[in-house]
């Protein structure tokens, strides 16, 4: 099945939910109408926190940058030696 | 699998990496002491003279170790792996980018990683801890961490890096994927690995560190935001 029709049966199981609350009344009807704009703002934030938390712990390699210039200077004695061009490109 | 018969084909594509691909092709040799292996350069017609220093490297190392495999000009990446394909001897291949920014001494721990998990495809990520990037600024992470919980939302890959291309796959599933892939640029990477995931195959991770030299000359601009949406969608879609 392709993913976009997986994300929209997923949708109509949620508002038959949401329908199906309407016509029960177990919740008050002025609330239930208004489920569906909580449940977008929390996916809403739910998103913007993911993307927060995320740059917070992004993981970064300052001392690989080091280390690569290390290895770029070992290959360049070692293919120099043994007559690789390695000049400036 | 018997460790021991294992060879893997290393596919690297390179468009005027004259320096780079000795660089690579060196480091490879340094961490793939004991692996049976042989490195095919894909070079798209570098105007730089790449495939001279590979010619060069040839003589070296062994043409049987150093197979220059080139094409008549700038054709794309998947076609890239394609060709690369075709004269690929081993079981395993890995792909990786010319530029450095994939270092090889990340081969060892594929390998492994492969081997205990009898996994079909290994996929390096960034955005794990142990992994990481160097040379983003503030700017580029968001726009990298926000793409990534779109695209984890909109399209449930089951990997963490989807648009990583230094990963490990075993010869026959990537034979498998890359027939079924249209895209072009960073949303190919990204179609191999979600249709590679819809097919059900076993992919796993290792942390890898990402060294971004070239970025500062590469902008990403309000054009790659929408070709990443329209990526997206194509891919919401069709998978």
């Amino acid at each position: 099945m392709k993913h976009v029709l997986k994300l929209l049966s997923l949708l109509v199981v949620i508002s038959a939910l949401w329908i199906g609350l309407l016509q029960a009344s177990i919740i008050p009807q002025s609330h239930t109408w208004l489920l569906p704009i909580y449940f977008v703002v929390s996916l809403g934030c739910y998103g913007l926190l993911m993307v927060g938390v995320g740059l917070m712990r992004f993981p970064t390699c300052p001392q690989e940058a080091l280390l690569l210039q290390q290895d770029i200077a070992e290959a360049k004695d070692f293919l120099k030696q043994k007559g690789v061009d390695v000049g400036s490109d | 699998m018997d460790a021991a018969k294992n060879k893997y084909s290393i596919i690297v594509p390179t468009y005027n990496e004259r320096l780079n691909i000795a660089l690579i092709v060196y480091l490879i040799f340094k961490h793939l002491r004991d692996v049976d292996f042989e490195i095919i350069v894909v070079d798209d017609g570098s105007p730089d003279g790449t495939q001279e220093i590979v010619k060069q490297l040839q003589k070296l190392y062994g043409e049987d170790r150093i197979l220059l495999r080139p094409r008549a000009k700038k054709l794309g990446l998947g076609t890239a792996y394609i060709h690369g394909l075709k004269y690929a001897s081993g079981n395993f291949v890995v792909i990786m980018d010319a530029d450095l920014s994939h270092h090889p001494k990340y081969f060892p721990s594929f390998i492994k990683k492969q081997l205990e998990t009898g996994a079909s495809i290994v996929t390096g990520t960034r955005y794990v801890t142990g992994g990481g990037v160097h040379g983003w600024n503030l700017m580029r992470k968001l726009t990298s961490r926000g793409a990534n919980v779109l695209a984890q939302t909109l399209l449930w890959p089951g990997v963490s890096d989807l648009t990583g291309s230094f990963r490990l796959y075993k010869k026959s599933v990537l034979e498998d994927v890359i027939s079924s892939c249209v895209s072009k640029g960073y949303v190919f990477q990204m179609e191999m690995i979600v249709r590679a995931s819809r097919k059900g195959y076993h992919i796993e991770e290792v942390p890898i560190t990402f060294v971004d030299r070239v970025f500062g000359s590469s902008k990403l601009g309000g054009s790659e935001i929408v070709e990443y949406l329209k990526g997206l969608i194509y891919l919401m879609i069709t998978t």
